[in-house]
């Protein structure tokens, strides 16, 4: 999936995620772990080649690939007032039961949600959108431990089912041991494998 | 009915008037003093020039005297556009996008007004022609830098949420789509306001001033309701280009946010 991949400090770095696999990404802060997922969903200029199947990144025309190549941030953004305001009219009948939030979260004023609260709807407003790869940055930030467990397995039975190519950037090792195939870390310029991570 | 003229000693008194002002400001320390006396200054001896290089143009009316004149004209508020905007596309790009827009939008309502709707002989008569011309540019002056200022203020502040748009595999035309109509709301709000209270809260200066010259106020009136259409269209249209082609450029050929390519002023 990623060929020689440059950017920021980051220089030649390479890895492939196959569909339905989970690799996670780790690193000090400052060490270009979101930067790499930004230039994955062709966010930032950078080198390299990023492909997804048969497509090349700078061959299909970028909103398309975003469209696939869908990335969660950090902290999510919300600019409607209302939460069904960011979904299709269709995706409050769709809430799946494990994000633990009624129907009428569609008319819920944004403004009225916890951290957490947006957390889950952002992973679940990536979703909706079928992509075929995820790029997660930190996605259990703003979730305490139940709840992160609670979605981490959710997300992993989604990404299992859809067959989701998956970037995951975390920093609990205990994390990264329950739901990374493989795992890479940042070190200095270069990314490399971690090894006893199956 | 006869125009009484102004005798120079008689703007001296209002000159008093801004000294008086200036005073009062110095004195309780309103920080004003020193921008209103160079702006006071200014507006006389540009005003001066102006009036002697359109005594000299009405006596030729030469087509490219008029043409050098609306170039200069359009240069000066092109630089103006550029100075009123705190956040601006860098090299070239602040200007070439604000001058550009008010090339196109007021250069061609004001040929149109003076070919169509006026039709003075020849069309372009400097007494039609550069006070047209001037309101044309003063006004989508204001309207383009107004637009233009709060589009890249927008981005800049709202960045995250562009970008979490973007990732979402929204085009950069949907996600600018909020900061877009922002802007053309900031840019159009000064000629839509003054369109709304003309004549009811506010005599325009241009029929006032016609009045006092001993027009008859129905003439008068025609002129301002005319002047008042076209630039409101002008400064819309302008705008219109300004935001799109502005919003263009803060996004590269891959649809990614460009704020490197925002300097601060």
């Amino acid at each position: 999936m990623l060929e020689n991949l440059s950017v920021g400090t980051l220089d030649n770095a390479s890895l492939t995620v196959a569909g339905g696999q989970v690799v996670c990404l780790s690193g000090p802060s400052g060490s270009g772990k979101s930067r790499l997922l930004r230039a994955v969903a062709d966010l930032e200029p950078h080198g390299g080649r990023v492909s997804l199947g048969d497509a090349v990144q700078l061959d299909v025309p970028a909103h398309q690939w975003r469209s696939r190549v869908v990335m969660v941030p950090a902290d999510s953004q919300w600019w409607f007032d209302e939460v069904g305001g960011h979904f299709p009219d269709d995706a409050a009948s769709r809430l799946p039961s494990a994000l633990g939030f009624p129907p009428e979260v569609m008319g819920w004023s944004v403004n009225r949600l916890s951290s957490g609260e947006r957390q889950r709807l952002a992973l679940w407003r990536a979703l909706v959108l079928e992509p075929e790869a995820l790029l997660l940055d930190e996605p259990t930030a703003n979730l305490d431990n139940d709840s992160t467990e609670a979605i981490e397995s959710w997300l992993l039975e989604e990404i299992r089912r859809r067959r989701i190519a998956v970037l995951w950037v975390a920093h609990d090792p205990g994390q990264i041991h329950r739901v990374a195939d493989t795992h890479y870390r940042i070190r200095g310029t270069t990314l490399e494998r971690v090894h006893g991570s199956d | 009915m006869e125009v009484i003229d102004l005798a120079w000693w008689k703007l001296g008194l209002a000159a008093l008037l801004i000294l008086a002002l200036a005073g009062t400001g110095y004195l309780a320390r309103l920080g004003i003093t020193q921008s209103l006396l160079i702006a006071a200054l200014r507006t006389v001896i540009q005003l001066a020039l102006i009036g002697l290089v359109l005594e000299a143009l009405f006596a030729s009316s030469a087509f490219y005297w008029i043409a050098l004149l609306a170039l200069v004209m359009l240069l000066v508020a092109g630089r103006e556009v550029v100075a009123r905007q705190g956040r601006r596309l860098q090299g070239w790009w602040a200007f070439g996008i604000g001058t550009g827009a008010m090339f196109v939008s007021s250069f061609t309502v004001t040929v149109l007004a003076l070919t169509v709707v006026i039709g003075p002989e020849p069309w372009y008569a400097p007494q039609y022609a550069i006070p047209l011309l001037g309101m044309m540019l003063g006004n989508t002056m204001t309207g383009i830098s107004l637009a233009l200022d709060r589009l890249n203020e927008s981005v800049w502040r709202q960045r995250a949420v562009i970008e979490n748009r973007l990732m979402l595999g929204q085009t950069c035309r949907q996600a600018l789509e909020d900061i877009r109509k922002d802007a053309m709301r900031s840019g159009m709000m000064p000629s839509i306001n003054a369109m709304a209270a003309a004549g009811i809260v506010s005599l325009p200066g241009m029929m006032t001033g016609q009045i006092l010259a001993g027009s008859p106020p129905a003439v008068a009136v025609k002129y301002q309701i005319l002047v008042m259409l076209i630039i409101t269209v002008g400064t819309g249209f302008g705008a219109v280009m300004a935001v799109s082609w502005g919003g263009r450029r803060l996004f590269d050929e891959r649809e990614r946010l460009r704020l490197d390519r925002l300097g601060n002023s």
